[in-house]
């Protein structure tokens, strides 16, 4: 399978010697013409990789924030194969950024693994991270993904041990993604001194570049998280964005890319002015 | 016991293993949860089997089934019931008598035994109709266990006696306001706890469904009410029945029920599905008969889905009933032909609801209503040799509030 945006990436990472910034946004949401603007408007701000959540009724691991997202990108009408003509939109404008979408499986299998994935390439997507698809129930899904070069990113957990991690790894593509606090996405806040040791676990058992996520929400935390993973995402963030600028009735497309420019600013600046002393890991909020 | 059988219902007989190692039902099961959840779900179903083989652990669940549910439950001849219809006997399973007033508290006795074997010390359960939230704030008083039940905040408004008898029994009851705020939004909640609360907390699901081992472990607590119609069916009758009969929402009194016939081939095995304002609206909770195949809840199985593959909310006047999905092993059943599905209309259980309080002095549960308006059908297809039996699967006494009021009856 070619990972190939997705592998040039990280390698242009590593050597500037610095963590990627991965925002997450919600298809759709609020509409799909500004969801499509927030798009077009991420590398600018500072996205090396995007995510882009797949909205789903029963989001089982999402927090408040994306439960409420994925509620507003259906009611506008987003679908599965309306978010893959976002991407092909997107990638008229962009053609080196990855884009990797983050959902549940049932719209997936809805729609078709064959059909998905074949679409999926088509449009420009490079990933997919399927929530509620663990690798023991991952394999025909896995298969066609392989045969349309679009790689299935895993998910690693604090729950995680070295037997577990070997599983998680075979067969991964890309990068892992290591969720860093047990629970569901915008509750709790990722602590760098945990994260670190596991990252480096992630690391050795996948042979791949580790992204962090889950519980990262300020500058300053994504800034810890950039010193010990190759890429940090944040998303519920980005998404109170969209429904505090709905609520204040302002645009929402600025104060998103706004907020993202933020954090990656952050990201960016994180091992350049790293002390390295441990004091800076704790906790700062 | 081989664990792949060739797919006719010829080849059921004497050789039915699923799920298979996977958790699987055919293509149905499995274990669609969140990374975080894996080795937990592993963890539960290494312990489930180590328990299962323990005959220390079917003993004292049987003990507390005896003395604390006060099982066995009657299999009783609903005499005048069978003349109202004039067809087959009609034997009612009586879990509406069991302590709690439904055959929930079977799954949660053994769930329970099995939590406290693991090492414990946090329940958290989801409910419906509150009969689940209510048999696990139960079991989870007499073990002195602090208990968490996400309820839907529209089913919280609706069954309130439930809601205070949660309560009561200690525990903590959480309005869950998300999506439609009923059964599926409460499960949501109580997986997100779950994947929240990893170390400390065992998640007592309430049917047959959601991630292995959880169909395969509810149906064998459940199955008691089937074993037990087997001997019963035996001494009372002489034979075993022509047909057992159940309701379906998630499906777990009715799988209990048929799982230790599914190799008497001689036995109809029939499930009833909430028909709600009927299957040619979307008003329904008919997931096998109105759905297709998907994914949910950590399954595999038949579900209320759009073209998309988002979820739709269930309709069917019973709380009990409006799930989205079924277990997985009903939807193997279902296209193995074993089992048979057939629906109930809200206003059909209605009917069955008063018929049975006056006919035979039992109030049944509105879900249990919803085999009971079958009854007539089946049981003068049956004809006059005939013996059905029906799972009354709870008592009505939270559902007065509900019927009352759509009888146009103020309290």
């Amino acid at each position: 399978m070619t990972t190939a945006r997705i592998d040039a990436r990280f390698a242009k990472l590593k050597a500037e010697n610095r963590a990627g910034f991965v925002p997450y946004v919600m298809t759709g949401d609020p509409s799909r013409d500004e969801a499509l603007e927030i798009l077009k408007g991420l590398p600018a701000a500072g996205a090396d990789l995007i995510e882009l959540g797949l909205a789903f009724s029963d989001p089982m691991a999402e927090g408040p924030p994306i439960q409420r997202a994925a509620l507003r990108g259906l009611k506008a009408g987003m679908t599965l194969r309306g978010t893959l003509d976002l991407v092909a939109d997107f990638r008229k404008t962009d053609q080196d950024t990855p884009l990797i979408l983050m959902g549940y499986l049932n719209p997936v299998e809805s729609y078709g693994y064959e059909a998905f994935a074949r679409d999926a390439a088509e449009a420009g997507v490079d990933g997919i991270i399927v929530v509620d698809c663990p690798p023991e129930e991952a394999g025909p899904l896995s298969a066609a993904l392989d045969a349309a070069e679009v790689s299935l990113i895993r998910l690693a957990t604090p729950t995680s041990d070295d037997d577990r991690l070997k599983v998680i790894a075979e067969g991964t593509s890309g990068f892992v993604y290591y969720v860093s606090v047990a629970g569901v996405t915008g509750v709790k806040e990722a602590v760098a001194a945990e994260v670190a040791p596991a990252v480096e676990r992630v690391r050795r058992a996948s042979g791949l570049p580790v992204a962090v996520g889950f519980g990262v929400r300020t500058p300053e935390r994504a800034a810890e998280i950039a010193r010990v993973a190759d890429a940090v995402v944040a998303g519920s963030v980005f998404v109170n964005e969209v429904a505090a600028a709905l609520e204040a009735n302002e645009p929402a497309v600025p104060r998103v890319l706004a907020k993202v420019k933020a954090l990656s600013d952050a990201v960016k600046a994180a091992r350049a002015s790293a002390p390295q002393n441990s004091d800076f890991l704790a906790e700062t909020v | 016991m081989p664990q792949t059988v060739p797919q006719t219902v010829n080849a059921l007989s004497n050789s039915y293993a699923w799920p298979d190692a996977e958790g699987r039902f055919g293509p149905y099961g499995g274990r669609f949860v969140p990374e975080t959840l894996m080795p937990l779900i592993h963890e539960l179903d290494a312990a489930y089997k180590a328990a299962k083989a323990d005959p220390s652990f079917q003993a004292e669940l049987d003990g507390y089934l005896e003395h604390y549910v006060g099982r066995a439950s009657p299999l009783y001849f609903a005499e005048r019931l069978t003349e109202h219809f004039g067809g087959a006997k009609i034997w009612l399973k009586r879990e509406d008598l069991n302590h709690t007033g439904a055959h929930k508290i079977n799954n949660c006795m053994g769930q329970i035994l099995l939590a406290r074997r693991m090492g414990k010390t946090r329940i958290i359960a989801e409910t419906g109709a509150g009969q689940h939230g209510v048999a696990s704030a139960t079991v989870c008083a007499r073990f002195g266990l602090p208990c968490t039940v996400y309820m839907g905040a529209v089913d919280v408004a609706r069954q309130q006696p439930n809601v205070f008898r949660m309560k009561l029994l200690g525990a903590e009851v959480s309005a869950v306001t998300a999506g439609a705020a009923t059964l599926k939004d409460a499960m949501n909640e109580a997986m997100r706890d779950w994947v929240t609360n990893v170390a400390d907390t065992y998640y007592i699901i309430g049917t047959a469904a959601g991630p292995a081992p959880y169909p395969a472990m509810v149906r064998d607590f459940q199955s008691v009410i089937g074993k037990e119609i087997k001997a019963q069916a035996q001494r009372q009758i002489g034979r075993l029945p022509d047909a057992v009969m159940a309701c379906i929402g998630g499906g777990s009194n009715a799988i209990g029920a048929m799982h230790p016939f599914i190799e008497d081939e001689g036995v109809r095995l029939i499930g009833v599905e909430a028909a709600g304002h009927g299957l040619d609206t979307p008003d329904h909770a008919a997931s096998l008969k109105g759905g297709r195949s998907g994914v949910l809840h950590g399954n595999r199985t038949y579900l209320l889905q759009d073209a998309d593959g988002q979820i739709l909310e269930g309709h069917s006047i019973s709380a009990g009933l409006d799930y989205p999905g079924v277990g997985p092993e009903h939807a193997w059943l279902h296209d193995l032909g074993r089992g048979e599905y057939l629906s109930t209309t809200d206003d059909e259980a209605l009917e069955a609801f008063q018929t049975l309080c006056k006919l035979e002095g039992i109030i049944p549960a509105l879900e249990s209503s919803h085999a009971l308006a079958r009854a007539g059908d089946v049981a003068r297809e049956l004809g006059k040799g005939g013996d059905l039996v029906i799972v009354l699967s709870g008592r009505g006494d939270k559902d007065i509030n509900t019927v009352a009021q759509h009888l146009g009856v103020e309290l």
